[in-house]
């Protein structure tokens, strides 16, 4: 049977972890569709019908998924779930928010946040803020997953998938937007970047935040992230966040300043492929982790790390 | 208006999990509980909401194992009004049947609105809540950073990936609590000792008439790769050099 896979997307591009979400759909076996459910959203279904591990895209494109609610979202998915052995979201914000909503119309269980797929029925998933991994089966006859996007690379694009439309499910008219504070930023987008500066309470202030560390991102192609202390201090706002209720991260290289590297951050940067610590506590926990540990004063280590590259 | 408000007890959120040796499980043999921290910041908004004159009471309610209870009364202490205990024995409640559990109570129940906590940190779902809105045929607005309820409607900030979005979602609805919600108040003695003597009621999910037997099954649970740190570098000049020729990163 054919696995659905619900692409995250602005309208006029897919987000990366569509194409991780398509990843693990590859492992499942079985051809898989993507649904991009938008308002003028040929962009992102054109993008869908190059990426990589897609037979067919089906685009609903309605003035009632322009604000992709988790209603309006969930009653379409649900519309269409017929015939699929399998629904595939990214457990990121958009898909956390939708995604359990139609396992419950459909009367299953869902499985969140896997990082394993084992068989078609069996997967792994982390738990406990990644400290333990279970590995669960299924008995329902929809499998409906959330995927963690950095456990899966994504496939070669260049695929020429047909896209095909597909009828919106009724406007269910719950929720309004009144508003949206999304962040502008030139730099990559955290959840798929190669290289992550990131910053904790060890910074201070909003203000040395910036000033420490963007020249050093700058210089590095990277992207910002920061601890939860980092954001509950207010020096950055909220999608900056990495960890176990943040993002989670797996870079090629995370350069971790002021950040004492408590469970629940770790949590969402350990996969990182090289783990640097900027930190003039030795103690921290976050050099317990750290491939390289420099045990210095960041004011002065980091503007002299950025003249040195 | 009344609020209910579901809270799960979890291993604290200070303590590092293991899994067992024989992999059926974590060991939580002697490990300090206590509430589910999301869940701590829903009743504290709903206990704000009733402090402010826009609820009227604030029910919380526990799908678990008896000692849950303890659970409730840390709810009834910071100043919930009243207490369910949904008794499940020693089963794991998975979260479609924590969803079916709470609608259930729904019915009985009438809330205008439900405050969870948007994930419980033991198996990270990040489901009930959501499940709850759709099995009641309600809106929700999940990963809460500021409510405000008026004119039968809740006006929420949401925390996603990309920054903040505000929604206004008519009630009756689901809302889930983030970490910057608010932040949740110590108990004072006397409302501890006040506590005691509110009310805290039990039922089953056979008198609730909800099957709750679980759909997934574990198989195993195991320790994560370790991983190899604790490497240190002598100055700059040395991570750089690290970093370029034995990583290989930049």
């Amino acid at each position: 049977m054919a696995i659905l896979v619900i692409a995250e997307h602005d309208h006029a591009s897919l987000k990366a972890a569509t194409r991780n979400t398509l990843a693990a759909a590859a492992k499942l076996g079985g051809e898989a569709h993507l649904l991009v459910a938008g308002g003028n959203a040929a962009g992102a279904a054109a993008q869908g019908a190059a990426a990589g591990g897609v037979a067919k895209v089906l685009l609903a494109d309605a003035p009632q998924y322009a604000e992709q609610s988790a209603e309006n979202l969930a009653a379409l998915v649900v519309s269409l779930a017929g015939g699929y052995s399998h629904i595939l979201a990214p457990a990121s914000s958009f898909g956390k928010n939708f995604l359990p909503r139609v396992a419950a119309l459909l009367d299953v269980a869902q499985i969140s946040d896997i990082v394993g797929v084992l068989s078609a029925d069996t997967f792994v998933r982390p738990i406990y803020a990644g400290n333990a991994l279970a590995t669960v089966q299924s008995a329902d006859a929809v499998k409906v997953i959330s995927v963690r996007a950095t456990a899966f690379d994504a496939l070669p694009e260049g695929g020429s998938a047909p896209i095909e439309n597909v009828a919106a499910a009724a406007d269910l008219g719950f929720s309004k937007r009144l508003g949206q504070e999304l962040t502008k930023s030139e730099r990559p987008e955290l959840g798929a970047a190669k290289i992550i500066v990131s910053g904790g309470r060890g910074l201070g202030s909003g203000e040395n935040y910036k000033k420490v560390l963007e020249p050093l991102a700058d210089k590095l192609g990277a992207a910002l992230g920061a601890s939860r202390a980092a954001v509950d201090a207010g020096f950055v706002p909220n999608d900056f966040q990495v960890g176990q209720t943040g993002k989670i991260v797996a870079p090629q290289l995370y350069i971790a300043v002021g950040i004492s590297g408590a469970i629940q951050h770790l949590a969402g940067m350990k996969d990182s492929k090289v783990i640097v610590a900027i930190n003039k506590n030795p103690d921290e926990p976050i050099f317990q982790i750290a491939d390289y540990g420099l045990v210095a004063d960041l004011n002065e280590a980091v503007p002299e790390l950025v003249a040195a590259l | 208006m009344k609020v209910l408000v579901p809270v799960k007890r979890v291993v604290d959120s200070n303590v590092k999990v293991r899994a067992k040796a024989d992999e059926t499980g974590v060991d939580l043999a002697n490990v300090k509980m206590a509430m589910n921290p999301f869940d701590e910041i829903a009743v504290e908004e709903a206990v704000r909401l009733k402090e402010k004159g826009v609820a009227t009471e604030v029910v919380v309610v526990s799908c678990g194992p008896a000692i849950c209870q303890e659970t409730l009364r840390k709810a009834l202490e910071v100043g919930a009004d009243r207490a369910i205990l949904v008794d499940v024995g020693d089963i794991e409640v998975q979260p479609l049947a924590v969803a079916k559990l709470l609608k259930a109570l729904v019915a009985k129940e009438a809330p205008q609105l439900v405050i969870a906590g948007k994930q419980a940190i033991d198996d990270d779902a990040n489901q009930v809540g959501q499940m709850l809105a759709a099995l009641q045929g309600w809106p929700q607005a999940a990963f809460a950073s500021k409510v405000e309820v008026s004119d039968g409607k809740a006006r929420v900030t949401r925390e996603v990936d990309g920054g903040l979005e505000t929604l206004e979602v008519p009630l009756p609805a689901v809302i889930t609590a983030d970490l910057r919600l608010n932040e949740p108040r110590y108990a004072k003695l006397p409302d501890v000792m006040k506590a005691k003597k509110k009310p805290l009621d039990a039922t089953t999910p056979a008198e609730l008439g909800v099957d709750v037997a679980p759909r997934l099954k574990t198989l195993k649970v195991s320790d994560p790769p370790k991983r190899q740190g604790g490497g240190k570098v002598a100055d700059v000049a040395d991570l750089v050099n690290k970093l370029k020729n034995e990583a290989k990163v930049i």
